[in-house]
């Protein structure tokens, strides 16, 4: 056996070319699919982490009722204990309470529908970071009376600059309208343009008189220590209202993520067909230029379990110095990547709209990069049957003939 | 004693279409050990095809070859290829040793195969290069020697396996006549002094001259079978 792994190992390197030919092309097919896998999951990621960390957060409670027709009156249940137990529950990182109303924003340059929400800008910065996310302006500190801050494209279709007056119109608890004046603290803007169109916020403490909710809650949302625990945390939690998750809140995050691994694995299941038959076309050249040599092994008494074997690990040994190297490259590569990441500012006008940056950090599991090479080995080991069964087939007698 | 022993062989090649070939018509031989044989005659007058059936390499269509009293004809293919190995050395024309084994790995393959321990493999080796005259060359591959010292190689190889027999199908056919005669010296006297059976095919008058027994065959039949007297 160890006769034939060295015979094997240096067959593949008489015909250095050739050999080389094929291994830079699976190295080639397993470095641009696992890179392109890299850029769309680490935009996946980029995505969703801004959504939870803009936005969402890990875990999210509200009335029962509130999530179907944003009704005012439907406020939290008994927030106050509920506060507390939170309090001391393991794995929450920070936690802060709103008021969540739908409502318009208006100036001369028109109306625009959007949800106020009602803030205690100290708690909040821990949970969202709105506060970092400021182009122009302050975080709700400076202005004494009324502040708020919106979105850019808000901010344009509004036609308003920091300190410009917005008027914001929304009922009350007893359905009367209030109509009152806002001045623009500071104007956001996240990767996410559409985020930034519809949300504006404002203190708690001024929203919450003027509806007569005071002390009320709409929504508590909680960060933890790690998106991991997310579960652990939400199960910890008692109560009548609602507790969901970001994948609840947001379902097709929860699936964009299930759907890139799939998509993952079958981009590079076509991508590594594609390679089995270059890897097949290969050695059965190389097999038929070495017939009378087969033979001579088949004559001399080289059983034909051997040969195929011989022939099996020449495959192997190329496909998986072509993995290997294919590997490295990929991890080098998305590794520099990640750090550095890829601006596509060129291409990533759309990309915004979506929510993913115009700088993309590569990124992808390392448990990928292990079933890709044994994918990678799988596949070697079926393509190399073909080649090694011809071997088979060759005559013993071939090698006895004259040239 | 017989080491092979053919009876009534015939061989058709593409049997029952256009191109049909007889190429052996009714051949009967015995070989005894220790014999120095050639098989000659023109071409196409079937000697590979024989030496291919004796060597168990091909299949007769009627007839039998007894190779040490074995009936090797209803042998199936693994048990045959194992019976060659232990059996029978082979030298070929060409195409005899492996391109990416050096001259000692490539004569001690055999003995890998036969399952023998390293020591033992490393001294036949090495007694077995002395004999042929190349430890000099040991550790040279194939493509670094000339055509001749490959086929002493290969003449070591076939030895290693200490076969009943060495079969040689025109081993001298690619080789100039300095490396010719190296090369049959070398086989006589392997042949004297270790009693080795040889029995190869040739069109050289060189070296037809040099064999103790000289079987000719034309159109498939043995016509001539000469052994000479020493
Ligand atoms: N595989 C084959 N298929 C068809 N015909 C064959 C095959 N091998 C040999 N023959 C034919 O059988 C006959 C005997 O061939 P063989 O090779 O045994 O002759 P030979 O005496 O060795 O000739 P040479 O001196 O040229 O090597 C020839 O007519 C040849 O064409
Ligand atoms: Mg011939």
């Amino acid at each position: 056996m160890k006769t034939l792994l060295m015979i094997a190992w240096r067959n593949v390197w008489r015909n250095k070319l050739r050999s080389s030919i094929v291994i830079a092309s699976v190295v080639l097919g397993i470095w641009s699919g696992l890179f392109i896998m890299a850029m769309v999951s680490g935009m996946n990621d980029q995505r969703l982490s801004s959504f939870i960390n803009t936005n969402l957060s890990h875990i999210q409670i509200h009335n029962a009722g509130f999530q179907e027709n944003f009704d005012k009156k439907d406020t939290i249940i008994g927030s106050n204990t509920l506060l507390k137990e939170i309090d001391t529950m393991s794995h929450v990182t920070a936690y802060t309470k709103r008021l969540v109303l739908q409502g318009m924003a208006s100036t001369a340059h028109g109306n625009y529908g959007v949800k106020i929400m009602g803030i205690f800008p100290d708690k909040e910065k821990n949970v969202t970071d709105i506060s970092e996310k400021l182009v122009q302006g302050t975080y709700l500190y400076k202005l004494k009376r009324n502040p708020i801050i919106i979105g850019e494209k808000l901010a344009n279709k509004l036609g308003v600059k920091v300190n410009s007056k917005v008027v914001l119109n929304f009922q009350d608890s007893n359905n009367n309208t209030v109509s009152t004046g806002f001045r623009v603290e500071g104007i956001f803007k996240t990767i996410n343009s559409s985020f930034d169109e519809e949300n504006v916020f404002v203190k708690y403490d001024d929203l919450a008189p003027l509806v007569s909710l005071s002390g009320k809650y709409h929504e508590i949302a909680i960060l933890c220590d790690n998106i991991t625990e997310t579960e652990t945390v939400e199960n910890q939690i008692k109560t009548n209202n609602s507790v969901e998750s970001w994948d609840q809140l947001s379902p097709e995050l929860g699936y964009a993520q299930e759907a890139m691994s799939n998509f993952i694995y079958i981009f590079m299941g076509i991508i590594l067909l594609a390679l089995a038959f270059g890897i097949v076309n290969t050695m059965l050249m190389a097999v038929l230029e070495r017939k009378r040599e087969i033979g001579m092994l088949l004559s001399v008494g080289m059983d034909k379990r051997k040969v195929f074997t011989m022939i099996i690990l020449e495959t192997l040994f190329l496909a998986f110095i072509a993995a290997l190297l294919g590997v490295l490259l990929s991890i080098w590569t998305i590794e520099y990547f990640g750090r550095n990441g890829i601006n596509l500012s060129a291409v990533a006008k759309g990309l915004e709209s979506l929510g993913m940056g115009a700088r993309v950090f590569t990124k992808l599991p390392f448990a990928m990069y292990v079933d890709i090479t044994l994918m990678t080995l799988s596949v070697a080991l079926i393509a190399a049957i073909i080649p090694a069964r011809r071997a088979l087939k060759l005559n013993p007698a071939e090698a006895v003939k004259a040239i | 004693m017989n080491v092979i022993k053919t009876e009534n062989l015939t061989k058709v090649y593409n049997e029952g279409k256009g191109n049909e070939v007889r190429a052996l018509k009714g051949v009967s031989l015995a070989v005894e050990k220790g014999e120095f044989t050639a098989i000659v005659g023109p071409s196409g007058s079937g000697k590979s095809t024989m030496l291919n059936i004796i060597g168990g390499l091909d299949k007769p269509n009627s007839g039998e070859v007894l190779v040490d009293k074995t009936d090797i004809i209803g042998m199936k293919e693994n048990e045959l290829i194992n019976f060659r190995l232990q059996n029978i050395g082979f030298v070929f024309q060409a195409y005899n040793l492996i391109p990416v084994l050096n001259a000692k790995e490539n004569v001690g393959f055999i003995m890998l195969l036969q399952h023998k321990s390293k020591e033992e493999i490393d001294n036949r080796v090495e007694s077995l290069l002395k004999s042929v005259g190349l430890e000099s060359q040991a550790s040279k591959r194939p493509n670094e020697m000339s055509g001749g010292q490959q086929q002493r190689i290969a003449v070591a190889r076939a030895l290693a396996s200490k076969p009943k027999f060495v079969l040689a199908d025109e081993p001298t056919a690619n080789l100039d006549s300095k490396s010719t005669s190296d090369l049959l010296d070398i086989m006589e006297q392997l042949n004297e002094k270790e009693g080795i059976t040889f029995v190869f095919s040739t069109h050289d008058q060189r070296v037809i001259d040099r064999a103790h027994r000289i079987i000719t065959l034309e159109d498939g039949k043995i016509i001539n079978d000469t052994t000479k007297l020493s």
